[in-house]
């Protein structure tokens, strides 16, 4: 299976190109989302094969490099078109196609009779085969490729509705936002690939290579820098702080890419690159510091506003970027092994609210179109009581919210809990590990009040909606209630391949699995960082507390929103001005308006207007006028007689032979 | 660095090899027999001379790939059949086959459907394959005269039309005098060396150091310089350039400017690099001058000019700098990428000329620049191949032109001569304008007038369907095509 790795990504990009080109002409949706699905789930399958074959193996011989071709060799640079296996990108690619599929198959019903249906699903097959050369990459330059393409693919479908001003708004914001931060990719790609080459004479950017010659590098200093370049680029595609702000308004896209881009894989590309480089980024006491404290505070950060909004799919992104930065703060405080796994359950849980909040929104816009009303059918305050009408869809939600609110059994509980566990016990960061842990406890807490007023609100309690419409909500049909149960058992069951040690029912499969790819990042580690020995009962101490603060989480949210209704307007009422800063994401818009847009836009103007018009184009056109001159010169000198076109080649013969010979 | 030295495992390394000149000898069969048949068909069959010159050209060109990574000798070493040669083997095959497919449409159009072209095509074909196998500077004169013969009365094809006729003449007469030099360098090499032999001639210069200082053989080398670099259509000796490619028929022009061009290239490289590594530090100092100059030249002339074809005309002048920037860093990035460059060039140049004879009238009218107005929009598919070939010729990614003036441009670089690639970049920056400003007319221009219904013939769309794959996937996977050239000029 090793050897047909390239299947992964060319399936996808087939499925691309028959959409793009011929989608049009197709017209019919069974097809054109039948060929979209089929194409990534044969992804899934050759995934699987791969991953079969890599349990197979030895835990040490779990590396291999297929190079498809050779695609830039110059001098000392090599670059390839190469994939690299190992348990990571085995762990990424069964998510990206696996959670892909589902949700491919999801949008041939969600996006039915939506105009471009074939645009859909070309963009959603391309981004697929980006997001697997990224995971894929064998070296910097294919990653960078798929960094590159998924950032594409995310502005294409960000700004799918485009005749939606606030859809083209969003999708310009993102990908902005995300160029800042790919500048940072680069700029550490090209810092680690000169320190290597002038220093040693390693001329690489192949992560193996990198890896075997990673002991040259030093603490701290080059690599500091090299890695918060990158670690910027990760805030950019992970939506961290201070880069996030795009990824809520990336909800303007369609509800699946919301599952599949802006929660489920594409963001958590900045933590996988984290992962890959960890040899990296653990000789750098700082950057691990940096990543750990962004990653916390986002967390915490993203988690009070996720508590004041009202729109469903905006409670959901502010939860993923928190939830992102949970992993984070598991790469910053130097467990690799939590962070991947939280990536994974947190795929299957989020993709699965996502799709969920997706499948309500479909049913109330379904309900509200009958009515020709024109509520908004994302608005939490119109919904309420569903669960009578969407069983399968409250369920699925149900069990999803359960686990990202990390009630134990379900498999949020385990990777939340690792991380935090972690955090408070990885000796990294000195006196900050304890309040990192805490800020991580407290982010969590909100994190289960944030949910469950969420389902509360849209589940439970009195129908909201207009009566007269009441009678048209039903549950969705099956291509969506499918994906969502799988992803639903997923959520359930994800957890316990990482079940942490401590309980002793099951071994941590998952982190024995990625052993081999964090062994040396562990090893550097414990240059400057001796691990303590602590008791299980404190283990089993916090691991209780924070099953306790879930449950106040919880308690809060019913009794603001189920036992007592009053409660949140008595709230607003009393602290208006922090509601007010809550509700309004704390202002960070207007603030970078403020500081980076306008700036940048009457700088720019000052330049256009004043730089540009009177000295740029005065050269340019002044350049441009001598060259017209000589132009017209030369021309004179193409006479069309022979005779001079003879003597001008004499001449020129003359004047060389006379310039060596008498020299 | 031993670049384009005699491999040391050859077969059969004297007396008589037909397996190192099999290429040849296929074509040149093929054509006589062509020429043969061309007696029994009537004017309206005469595509079919067409039909079975590509089926040669594939027929040799198998024989060319088979023969790869098996270097043969032979004709007491006046002909070496390397990697190196192949490589261009087969550029000149790939112009010959895509010339032949846009031909037939343009003899029709123009009403001089004689089937002598196609033979003509294939001796020229056959001269070029010689140019680049000779290891002597006879085989090499050789082969130029049979090229140069042809290309000729190709140039005068058109004889009902005056241009044509002009076109012929002037590149005969000055073609002709350009021999002049080149013989009498040739013959200085020999006076002062006593032999013809490239390989022994170095071997004489490194046993007799003092000859370097005969100004016999500097004249020599210098007078040589000059007669390749006419050929190449090197500035000073580019003036027959722009009038010979615009009046000869449009096929043919774009023929000239690939297939010769490269043949010039490969006999340049192997004379001064086999023959002449000793005197290198003057040579290359001749063509760092040689380069420069050729490159503006060419590409400020250009900006004026209204003629599309002699607009590409000196950008084809243009491009011969930048190949000369290759030769001139003399090492294997730079010569690789003149392999690598000459035969992306082929393909985005005979596209371009491809659309020419599509838009072109009869009586070559039609040729202005200005005549482009709207075509993109008139025709969304076509004006996508001519942006495609304007882009690559631009040298802008991902097309083949950028990544060949990448390799030739860092060539240079790593061989020091900085100056020469920041020269060459810029020249690169400025015929950008004149490309764009047909693309400019293609589609923020409205149509003067009607365009008329253009009938694409299915050889003239094969030939426009080969040369965009053959621009964008060295441009995009430039990896296997490069490795050739690697593989091409180090034994």
């Amino acid at each position: 299976m090793f050897e047909n790795v390239w299947l992964i990504p060319l399936f996808p990009l087939i499925g691309f190109l028959i959409n793009g080109f011929f989608g049009k002409k197709i017209k019919n949706e069974a097809v054109i989302g039948g060929i979209g699905t089929l194409m990534i789930f044969l992804s899934f399958l050759v995934s699987c094969g791969v991953l079969m074959q890599l349990i197979g193996l030895p835990a040490e011989q779990r590396v291999f490099e297929k190079v498809v071709f050779p695609w830039i060799h110059c001098g000392n640079f090599k670059a390839d078109m190469a994939f690299l296996i190992d348990p990571l990108s085995a762990v990424m690619i069964m998510v990206v196609t696996g959670v892909g599929s589902l949700i491919h198959l999801y949008s041939i019903g969600y996006m039915h009779g939506e105009e471009g249906f074939y645009r859909f699903f070309a963009y959603l097959n391309l981004f697929c085969m980006s997001m697997l050369l990224l995971v894929l990459g064998s070296n910097m330059l294919v990653m960078f490729i798929g960094w590159e393409g998924v950032g594409l693919c995310s502005y294409l479908l960000i700004g799918y509705y485009f005749e939606k001003k606030s859809a083209g708004d969003a999708a310009k914001k993102a990908f902005v936002m995300n160029r800042v931060g790919d500048f940072g990719f680069l700029i550490g790609l090209f810092t680690l690939y000169w320190w290597f080459g002038s220093n040693h004479n390693i001329w690489t950017i192949n992560f193996v290579e990198i890896k075997a010659a990673s002991h040259l590098l030093p603490y701290g200093g080059v690599v500091t820098i090299a890695t918060l370049c990158f670690f910027l680029g990760a805030t950019g595609k992970s939506a961290q702080l201070p880069l996030y702000t795009w990824l809520p308004d990336a909800m303007e896209g369609p509800t699946p890419v919301s599952a599949l881009i802006h929660a489920a894989t594409m963001v958590t590309a900045g933590v996988y690159m984290i992962g890959r480089m960890s040899f990296v980024f653990i000789k750098s006491p700082e950057t691990m510091m940096v990543v750990a404290v962004v990653g916390a505070c986002t967390a915490i950060f993203a988690a009070t506003i996720g508590t004041a909004q009202n729109d469903i799919k905006r409670v959901l992104a502010y939860s993923t970027v928190s939830q992102l930065g949970f992993m984070f703060l598991a790469m910053g405080v130097g467990a690799f092994g939590a962070g991947i796994f939280h990536l994974m359950t947190h795929a299957f849980f989020k993709a699965c609210l996502f799709l969920g909040s997706g499948s309500v929104i479909h049913a109330m816009h379904h309900a509200l179109h009958h009515g020709h009303l024109h509520d908004d059918a994302q608005d939490m305050r119109n919904m309420g009581g569903l669960k009578k009408y969407m069983p399968i869809t409250f369920l699925t939600f149900l069990v999803s919210t359960i686990a990202i609110a990390g009630i134990p059994g379900f498999s949020g509980f385990f990777s939340k809990d690792e991380i935090l566990w972690q955090a408070f016990a990885n000796p990294y960061h000195g006196g900050l590990n304890i309040v990192l842990w805490g800020i991580g406890c407290i982010a969590a807490m909100f994190t289960a009040f944030y949910m469950f007023r969420l389902v509360f609100m849209t589940f439970f309690g009195e129908c909201r909606i207009n009566p007269k419409v009441k009678d048209h909500l039903h549950e969705s049909p099956l291509v969506i209630t499918i994906p969502l149960m799988v992803l639903g058992f997923l959520a359930v069951v994800g957890g316990y391949i990482g079940m942490p040690k401590l309980m002793g029912m099951l071994p941590n499969y998952f982190e024995h699995w990625l052993d081999p790819v964090f062994e040396l990042a562990n090893e550097y580690g414990k240059e400057y960082a001796h691990v303590g020995h602590h008791t299980h009962a404190l283990e089993w101490g916090l691991m209780g507390l924070s099953v306790v603060i879930a449950v106040i989480g919880i308690t809060i949210a019913f009794t603001m929103y189920m036992a007592n209704n009053k409660l949140p307007e008595k709230f607003t009422s009393t602290f208006p001005a922090l509601h007010r800063a809550v509700y309004n994401k704390w202002y960070m818009d207007e603030l970078y308006d403020f500081l980076f847009v306008n700036p940048c836009k009457g700088f720019g103007n000052l330049l256009w207007k004043g730089f540009d018009v009177v000295v740029v184009d005065g050269i340019v056109n002044g350049v441009g006028k001598i060259f017209m001159g000589l132009s017209a010169g030369i021309r004179g000198l193409q006479t069309g007689y022979t005779h001079n076109y003879a003597l001008g080649m004499t001449l020129g013969a003359v004047v060389i032979v006379a310039l060596y010979i008498f020299r | 660095m031993d670049m384009l030295q005699f491999p040391a495992n050859i077969a059969a390394a004297a007396g008589v090899n037909f397996a190192a000149i099999m290429p040849e000898v296929i074509l040149s069969v093929i054509a006589m027999a062509l020429l043969l048949v061309n007696v029994f068909i009537n004017s309206e069959q005469k595509a079919y001379l067409g039909y079975l010159s590509l089926i040669g050209i594939v027929v040799t060109f198998f024989s060319v790939v088979s023969g790869w990574g098996a270097p043969q000798s032979g004709f007491n070493n006046s002909v070496l059949q390397d990697n190196f040669s192949l490589f261009f083997k087969g550029t000149f095959l790939v112009s010959a086959f895509l010339t032949i497919l846009i031909t037939d449409q343009y003899l029709k159009r123009e009403e001089c459907n004689w089937g002598e072209i196609y033979p003509l095509i294939l001796f020229a074909t056959v001269g070029m394959m010689l140019m680049a196998s000779g290891t002597d500077l006879m085989t090499i004169f050789l082969g130029l005269e049979v090229l140069s013969v042809s290309l000729y009365v190709l140039a005068g094809f058109n004889r009902a039309n005056l241009k044509s006729n002009e076109a012929g003449l002037k590149y005969f007469l000055l073609g002709a005098f350009s021999t002049g030099f080149l013989l009498y360098g040739m013959a200085l090499i020999y006076g002062s060396t006593g032999t013809t032999r490239v390989a022994a001639i170095a071997s004489y210069i490194s046993q007799n150091g003092m000859v370097l200082s005969n100004p016999m053989l500097v004249a020599g080398m210098l007078l040589m310089a000059v007669g390749f670099s006419f050929k190449i259509a090197a500035a000073p000796f580019h003036m027959w350039t722009p009038d010979v490619y615009e009046g000869a028929p449009t096929p043919m022009t774009a023929f000239m400017s690939v297939g010769p061009k490269a043949a010039g290239f490969a006999a340049f490289l192997r004379v001064f690099i086999v023959a002449l590594p000793a005197m290198k530090a003057d040579w290359s100092e001749l063509l760092w001058v040689l380069a420069v100059l050729t490159m503006t030249v060419g590409n400020i002339t250009a900006l004026k000019q209204t003629n599309i074809k002699r607009m590409l005309a000196y950008s084809s002048i243009a491009h011969a700098g930048y190949v000369l920037v290759g030769f001139t860093a003399g090492n294997a990035v730079g010569t690789a990428g003149v392999l690598f460059y000459m035969l992306s060039y082929a393909f985005m140049n005979i596209g371009a000329f491809a659309i020419i004879v599509l838009v072109g009238r009869k009586g070559e009218e039609n040729n202005n620049v200005s005549d482009y107005a709207g075509f993109g929009f008139k025709h969304p598919v076509l004006g996508m191949c001519m942006s495609i070939f304007l882009f690559s010729l631009a040298g802008i990614p991902p097309a083949a032109g950028f990544i060949g003036k990448f390799y030739l441009f860092s060539g240079a670089i790593q061989a020091g001569y900085v100056w020469l690639a920041i020269i060459g970049v810029l020249n690169s920056a400025a015929s950008v304008y004149y490309y764009l400003r047909v693309m400019v007319f293609m589609y923020m221009k409205d149509p003067t007038e009607e365009f008329d219904w253009l009938a694409v013939s299915p050889s003239l769309a094969l030939c426009l369907l080969l040369s965009v794959a053959g621009v964008l996937i060295p441009g995009i996977v430039p990896g296997t095509l490069l490795d050739l050239a690697q593989k091409a000029i180090l034994m």
